[in-house]
Parts: C-alpha cells; structure tokens; sequence
C-alpha cells in the first residue's frame, strides 16, 4: 500500500507520466484516465501474479506486455462501448497505456515475485496513488486554468482564467511546482 | 609573506561588483521611465510599483524557506520588476503585474538557484507566463482606450497598425516613435530615451555591446527584404524604431546571465534575436516578437558559450584523446 503516498508513482517514482502531461487538463478525462491505468494494472498485476512460476527470465517481458496489452484493450473497448464521448477524448491515450512503464515496473518488481494477495494490494495502492496524482494536477489545472471543477462553474467568472494552465506548457509547470512542493513538505518533515 | 589567493573571476575593479551593474541599468532606465511617466501617467508609477515591491517580496520570501540569506542587496530582483512593468502595456491589470513578478522571479530566477543560474531572462518568463494566460486582457486591444489619459492611447500601437495594409498609412511618423508620444507598452515607445540610457550601458560596460548592435544589424537586413518583398508595409527603419526592439536590444537582451559570455556568442546572440525578432514580427499571429525571440536566443546560450571558446594566447588546447 505504500503506493498511495511514501511511493506515489508520479510524485515519487517519476514513473507514467504520458497520461499524466497530457490529459490533466480536466479533471474527468484524468480521472476516467486513472480509472482505466488502475483496472490495466489491478488485472496485469493478478495475472502475472498466477503465472510467476511459469515465467521463463528471457521470455518475461513479452508475458508482461501480452497481458497488459490484452486488459488495455479491454478497457479501451469497455470506454468507447459505454463512454464514446470520453473515449473520442482521450484518443490514442487509452492504447498508450500498454506501454506505461508504472504497469510493467509493478509487473516486474511485485507481481512477478509476490504472490497473489500482495500483488492485489500492491496494485491497489499504486493505483490510488496514480489517480490521487492524475486528480491534483487536473484539479489545479482545471480550476485556474477554466474556473471549473468536473465542468462545473465554481469559481465567479468574472475570475481572470489562467489560461497557460489548460495548453500543453501548464501540465509541465503545474507538475513541476506540485513535485518542488512534494519535495520541499517531505525534506521539511524529515 | 602573505598572499592570498582567490579563485577566478578576478576583477580588476572591484567597485564593478553585482549591485553597482544593477543599478548601472536603474540609472539608465530613468529616462524611458521618465518617457513612460509623462505618456501613461500614474499607471506607469503604479505598475513599476508594484512590479518592484512583489519580485522583492518573492524573492525575499524564497531565500528565506530554501534557508538562504534573505536579501534583495544586490538589486536583481527590483531590476527584473522594473523590466516587467515597463513590457506590460498600461491597462495591465493589477493581478496581471503581480502574478507576473512572482512567476518571473520564481519559475525565472529561483528555481534554477538564484542570480547568475538561470537560463532564461526572468522579466521575460513572467511576461510570457501573462501573456499566454490572459491573452484577453493583454492583447492588442489592451493597448487603445477611448478617453485615454493621452491622446496617443487612443490609437492602436504602431506595429499593430502596420501589420494590415489598409491600416498602415496611420502608421505615426519618425518624430513620435523617438519621443515616445505613442502607444505600446509602458517602457518601449520614446526610442531616444532607450538610445540614451542603452548607450550609457554600453559606454559603462555593463552591457555588452555587441548585443544590441548584433539585434539591430539582425532585424534590418531582413526588414529591408522583406520590405523590398512586400511581406510588411512599414520600412527596415519603421521597423527599428517601432515596438520594442530597442527596449529589448539594450536592456533585455543583454541581461548578463541568460547572454553568452563569450565575444563570438553575443554577436551570434545578438544577429539571432534581431532575425527571430523580424521573423515573428512579419509571420506570426503576433504583431511583436522580442520577448519569444529573447527566450529562444536563452535556450541556445549554453551551446553558443561552447561553440565560440576563443583561442587563448599560444594556441588551443591540445585535445585530450579520450575526449
């Protein structure tokens, strides 16, 4: 569970960080996002949880890759069945998770080795910890960059948008000052 | 005997220290302040104003968490506040010039390490963070308000009316461009007054002077094809004076940390901002291009300062063979 914060993926491995940059600029893509990321990795984790002690060393990486890709495009194909919008917006994004590396570094340094129990609760935890990651930076992103929360209005509109924060350039500044922030509150706990 | 030995730079005067620069470029400031004073009226004084006190608090408060010691002495911070204003055309809201300042020292300046580490010329990031965020409140409309303190406000800028052909013909003449009585931003419409206080650096050598003859040579040349190709409606010499590319030739451009320090590379520098610049100018959605052309000459720095080491006395280095 360690996942959720001391080893948040994004804020502390650095790892994922496509989806991360590229569709925060709202909060419902980043959170469908995340949902999506959290299934891939819960089900890839389970699944070669089962298969450790078939894996073969040189052949392991195309086992992990097989896996994932054959969840993502479940996933893929459960958006577009049942959220056709969302998945017009996230594009070519849901594919891409077959290759986010959060996924196969978890396939590699847990599932692989642990059994099935802690490979759940590992997933979980680092899944969480993806979408707490995915959800503040929309959040912020969001609501400077619109005004708006989940589409709602919520701040006054006559507030002054920022409006850098919704273009690619603000995914980069709004991750780069919430990891300095991560950084400065953990050095100044420790 | 005792004989101390300190590591390099050397300085030969020792009076030429940081602050004593900074406040070289103050000095020279003072008559575009003026300028930009007698035009804009107290917007001017309110925006350096607030500019100044907000890039000092900023940095005052960064070099305080990061355990620092928290001073503004060396007059950076107040200089890159200054810069700021005097870019922001007078309508700036208030929020605009404060977010600008503590994005400009932070994100500029701060978070490279502080004076001297930083890449890209900091007045100019925050710039560049307003302008993108509140296009709408600092576009080319910012500039022109009916019922102006001035009757130049009530016009468009120069370079916005020159970029239509219909409209070029109000381009004002040579006369209200070097005094100033004109519209643009707050610190870049009196040419003499930047002449003046930009010659004034170069003449104390705290800027260098290749930079802004570099920026000049480099905007003409093009200018004047361009002008011979009918891409503009203005001449090579409109162009000169028009907007700020003075203002930025003299006194952002040449900003001693984000420059080459090398003689070769400010030239490279200088030839390079003053070609993006009539680049941007002519093919761009925007009617000016300092600041991109200033940000994009920054990223280049670090490779110029290597490609021009010059020669020292007695030949070049041998070259190491595993290097």
């Amino acid at each position: 569970m360690a996942g959720i914060l001391p080893e948040n993926p994004v804020y502390r491995q650095l790892l994922g960080l496509c989806p991360v940059l590229a569709v925060t600029n709202s909060l419902k893509p980043a959170l469908t996002m995340a949902a999506a990321t959290a299934f891939v990795l819960i089900c890839a984790n389970i699944m070669v949880s089962l298969l450790r002690h078939l894996l073969k060393p040189h052949l392991r990486i195309l086992v992990f890759t097989l896996t994932i890709a054959t969840f993502v495009t479940v996933a893929d194909k459960l958006l577009a069945a049942f959220l056709y919008d969302m998945s017009k917006e996230l594009g070519p994004y849901v594919p891409l998770i077959i290759v986010n590396c959060l996924i196969i570094s978890r396939c590699e340094a847990c599932s692989s080795k642990e059994p099935l129990w802690p490979s759940i609760v590992d997933a979980l935890g680092q899944g969480v910890g993806f979408t707490l990651a995915l959800g503040s930076l929309a959040f912020v992103r969001e609501l400077l960059g619109m005004g708006s929360l989940l589409g709602f209005q919520v701040l006054p509109s006559s507030f002054p948008t920022w409006g850098i924060l919704v273009l690619p350039p603000g995914a980069f500044l709004t991750l780069g000052v919430l990891l300095g922030t991560v950084n400065w509150w953990s050095a100044r706990k420790s | 005997m005792n004989v101390s030995v300190a590591s390099s730079p050397h300085f030969s005067n020792m009076k030429q220290g940081t602050r004593q620069m900074m406040v070289d470029v103050i000095l020279a400031l003072i008559p575009t302040i003026a300028v930009s004073v007698w035009i804009f009226g107290w917007y001017s004084i309110l925006h350096i104003g607030i500019c100044v006190l907000t890039c000092s608090l900023t940095e005052l408060v960064w070099k305080k968490l990061a355990g620092m010691p928290a001073s503004v002495s060396d007059a950076s911070g107040p200089l890159t506040g200054v810069i700021l204003a005097l870019s922001l055309p007078w309508s700036a809201p208030i929020y605009v010039s404060v977010l600008g300042s503590i994005f400009a020292i932070a994100i500029g300046k701060m978070i490279f390490g502080g004076l001297g580490m930083n890449l890209f010329n900091p007045a100019m990031v925050g710039r560049a963070f307003v302008m993108l965020s509140f296009a709408g409140a600092l576009g080319a409309s910012a500039y022109v308000y009916d019922g102006a303190p001035a009757d130049a406000l009530t016009q468009a800028t120069p370079l916005t009316v020159a970029r239509d052909v219909a409209t070029a013909q109000e381009f004002p003449g040579l006369w209200p461009l070097l005094i100033g009585k004109t519209n643009g931003s707050l610190g870049e419409t009196s040419s003499l007054a930047i002449l003046l206080g930009g010659i004034f650096l170069c003449v104390r050598r705290t800027a260098a002077w290749q930079i802004p003859t570099g920026v000049v040579l480099g905007a003409v040349i093009p200018a004047a094809f361009f002008e011979l190709l009918g891409f503009t409606a203005i001449t090579a010499f409109d162009h000169l004076f028009a907007g700020s590319l003075l203002f930025g030739a003299f006194f952002i451009a040449t900003d001693p940390v984000s420059s080459p320090i090398t003689p070769k590379g400010k030239w490279i520098f200088g030839v390079g901002i003053g070609i993006l610049i009539m680049i941007l100018r002519t093919f761009s959605s925007y009617p000016e291009g300092v600041m991109f052309a200033v940000l994009l000459m920054n990223s280049v720095v670090p490779l110029l300062n290597r490609w021009t080491i010059p020669t020292p006395v007695g030949g070049s280095f041998p070259e190491k063979p595993n290097a």
